[in-house]
């Protein structure tokens, strides 16, 4: 899957690792949650940069001491419907302070890309025939805010007072 | 009323461009139905039975007269001459072609109107008491926080994607007209022992096939930190409520799943997160800024006697008017008056093109260009001088817009049902019709009192059946429409969930079988006791035996 990083097209650093397949000799890994909580140390001495990948259902929580040393989390949408993973991700930004990856996998449509970015998702990894224009024009279909979020835009309420 | 500045007139268009290119990408075929449908159901589009049917946002039940008059051209230009208010005081078109709706959203936008949210799993029109910011003991207009919700919600990054829909509604009464207590979240505007205002927050109301009265979770909400406590409730809600079973995905099943305690506690857990932030504190100049829009008039310095209204009472027709449609203003010399849109025969909710004209010729002419949707589908001039009372009861005579029935047995709430919606068992209008029908002698509505009849298609509930004095609910048993009766459900703030008297009743029988259960009442009432407390003081056991009692056939 091609990944969108920052708004561009990027390499990803991270192979996935499924539960039980052998770590690769070099080079970052991607492992779910159950895997990265059984083989941290591991993971930590000998596969760096680390990347976690998440479930729909899994509370970051859980991650919170961990973060600082996490390169990059994903968070899995199993179906488009399923909006856990917009509160993941601005619990992640707003409550544990994670400036690290934030990565949408899994089924997401170009109509809540600009919801992603708002809730602090920067990497996206997008259908084949997905566009950096695409990416774009999703981001300038609304140009304000009402509410504040993990992207730090400034709301409505701050523009009026400015005014 | 709320005006749009730049930035709220900017989103709506943004919007208006946003959807045009989600139909186009539809049209064109880059989108499946099943991705296209939460798209359009977050814009208010529905399919329905025979066409795409339209749902226009009314926030907190509030239009001017130049917003109603554009709805009355869009309903001439875009359907059939006609929309239908619902119990979200939201206006519906029935017949809109896919290919004209965004050019209609782009009519909307012109007078400050959207589509946004009226459907989908995201947090819904939030709605208020009808007679905000014009009733006599109202603590706070509730519309001044319901438009901070509403800026709030709209485009809610983290909340779009709920396990189900998400209502809210604020009453600034003791008098509860806005349903709270059968919301997701509903608000209630009190005092506390220190004299401030604030919120008191239920969570977890209903109705549906599991209908549940909400639990209290704040008691006591300062105004500063509602936000935070409704960001804290919609968190636990996206990470706990149900995603695998549609029928018990609602914050209800959770709510009542946990019980108020632990749902309390957990919210404030959460609550005092988001307060560290401290991004959602509403400042006072926030509130205060918000509250200017919705401050009241300059009313008269009038006495509170007319000369003119009280003439008008010696004529029968205005006298029973009167004692039905109008409520107690504030301001002395000024009453609120409701115009039933239910007239005998008349489909509930349903008005004409030409009647949103002229009505808004009413709001210019004596109602300072105000008027409220109520969620029994009723139309209300909030600000009307007494002395106006007469000419303004003439000219609804004239429109067809003058039963004497708010509050009464014939001033049913009824949802769409089988006519129109795909989800309906059975049709909900006709019956509603045949129920007015039969108790239409005016006499006998007055003499019945306060009789709330709700009735719903299917078991969604849309019609709110639970909460009527008298529920009507349509089934389908074998490809035959029946109707089961509960008695005792109230939405108001003595709520309570409608108890199921038996075995439902054909679409010839029902009326009847309604007859039976008022009679039964007549025959029971103490004093000014109304159906409600009747049933309340005796029970089910003398009404369904009298209900049941001449049954012909054996039903379902």
């Amino acid at each position: 899957m091609p990944l969108i990083k920052d708004g561009k097209f990027a390499p990803d650093r991270f192979v996935f690792v499924p539960e039980g397949a052998a770590f690769p000799e070099e080079g970052g890994v991607m492992v779910t949650l159950d895997r990265f909580q059984s083989e941290r140390d591991t993971l930590f001495a000998h596969h760096q940069p680390v990347a976690v990948r998440l479930a729909s259902n899994e509370n970051p929580d859980v991650l919170k001491n961990d973060l600082p040393r996490i390169a990059c989390v994903a968070i899995e949408f199993p179906v488009f419907r399923d909006g856990r993973g917009f509160s993941w991700a601005r619990m992640l930004r707003t409550r544990f302070g994670y400036k690290g990856e934030i990565r949408a996998v899994g089924h997401f449509l170009y109509d809540q890309l600009a919801f992603l970015v708002r809730v602090g998702f920067d990497a996206f990894d997008v259908r084949q025939d997905f566009t950096i224009e695409d990416f774009t024009r999703a981001m300038g279909e609304m140009h304000y805010v009402y509410q504040p979020s993990a992207d730090g835009v400034r709301t409505i309420r701050e523009l009026r007072a400015d005014k | 009323m709320y005006r749009y500045d730049e930035f709220d007139a900017a989103m709506v268009r943004d919007r208006v461009a946003q959807f045009a290119y989600q139909v186009e990408r539809r049209l064109k075929g880059e989108l499946t139905e099943d991705e296209f449908k939460p798209l359009r159901l977050k814009n208010g589009l529905y399919l329905q039975l025979h066409s795409y049917m339209l749902r226009i946002a009314v926030p907190y039940g509030t239009l001017s007269a130049r917003q109603l008059r554009k709805l009355a051209f869009i309903a001439r230009k875009y359907d059939r001459g006609y929309g239908h208010f619902t119990t979200r005081q939201n206006l519906q078109l029935h017949w809109p072609k896919l290919v004209d709706v965004p050019e209609i959203l782009g009519h909307l936008a012109d007078v400050e109107m959207h589509c946004i949210q009226t459907s989908g799993n995201c947090v819904r029109n939030v709605t208020a008491d009808q007679f905000a910011g014009a009733v006599a003991g109202e603590l706070e207009d509730p519309r001044i926080l319901s438009e901070i919700v509403r800026q709030w919600s709209t485009f809610h990054p983290e909340f779009n994607y709920l396990p189900r829909k998400f209502k809210i509604a604020v009453s600034g009464t003791k008098e509860d007209r806005a349903a709270v207590k059968f919301h997701d979240i509903g608000i209630e505007i009190v005092k506390n022992d220190k004299g401030e205002t604030g919120y008191r927050v239920f969570a977890g109301g209903g109705m549906g096939r599991t209908p549940y009265v909400a639990l209290l979770i704040g008691q006591f909400v300062a105004k500063e930190d509602i936000l935070a406590y409704l960001e804290a409730i919609l968190r636990v809600y996206n990470e706990y409520g149900r995603r695998d079973n549609i029928h018990k995905a609602r914050i209800k099943i959770l709510a009542h799943h946990l019980g108020a305690d632990e749902l309390r506690r957990q919210v404030e857990v959460e609550f005092a997160e988001i307060k560290k932030a401290g991004t959602l504190q509403l400042p006072a100049e926030e509130l205060a800024r918000i509250a200017a829009y919705f401050a009241p008039p300059a009313f008269e310095a009038l006495s509170d006697s007319s000369p003119e209204f009280e003439a008008a009472l010696k004529e029968k027709d205005f006298a029973n008017w009167a004692k039905t449609n109008l409520t107690a203003h504030k301001a002395p010399g000024y009453t609120i008056a409701t115009i039933s849109l239910k007239n005998i025969g008349a489909t509930p909710g349903d008005i004409s093109s030409d009647q949103l004209d002229a009505v808004a010729q009413l709001m210019d002419d004596f109602g300072y260009d105000e008027i409220r949707v109520s969620h029994e589908q009723n139309l209300v001039l909030p600000h009307v001088r007494k002395k106006d009372l007469p000419k303004l009861f003439a000219r609804l005579k004239e429109l067809n817009l003058a039963s004497a029935n708010a509050g009464l047995i014939t001033d049913i709430i009824c949802c769409p049902g089988l006519d129109y919606c795909d989800l309906a068992n059975a049709r909900s209008i006709p019956i509603a019709q045949k129920i007015q029908e039969r108790f239409a002698d005016l006499e006998r509505q007055h003499d019945l009192g306060e009789l709330k009849i709700k009735m719903s298609g299917c078991i969604n509930a849309c019609g709110h059946h639970h909460a009527g004095h008298i529920g009507i609910l349509g089934v389908d048993k074998k490809g035959v429409e029946f109707y089961q009766i509960q008695i005792g459900g109230s939405g108001a703030e003595d709520a309570s969930v409608g108890e199921i008297m038996g075995p439902g009743f054909g679409k010839d029988e029902i009326v009847d079988a309604i007859e039976r259960l008022v009679d039964t009442y007549v025959k029971l009432r103490e004093g000014n006791e109304r159906l409600l407390d009747t049933y309340r003081r005796v029970g089910m056991t003398p009404f369904k035996n009298s209900v049941y009692r001449e049954q012909l056939h054996a039903a379902y």
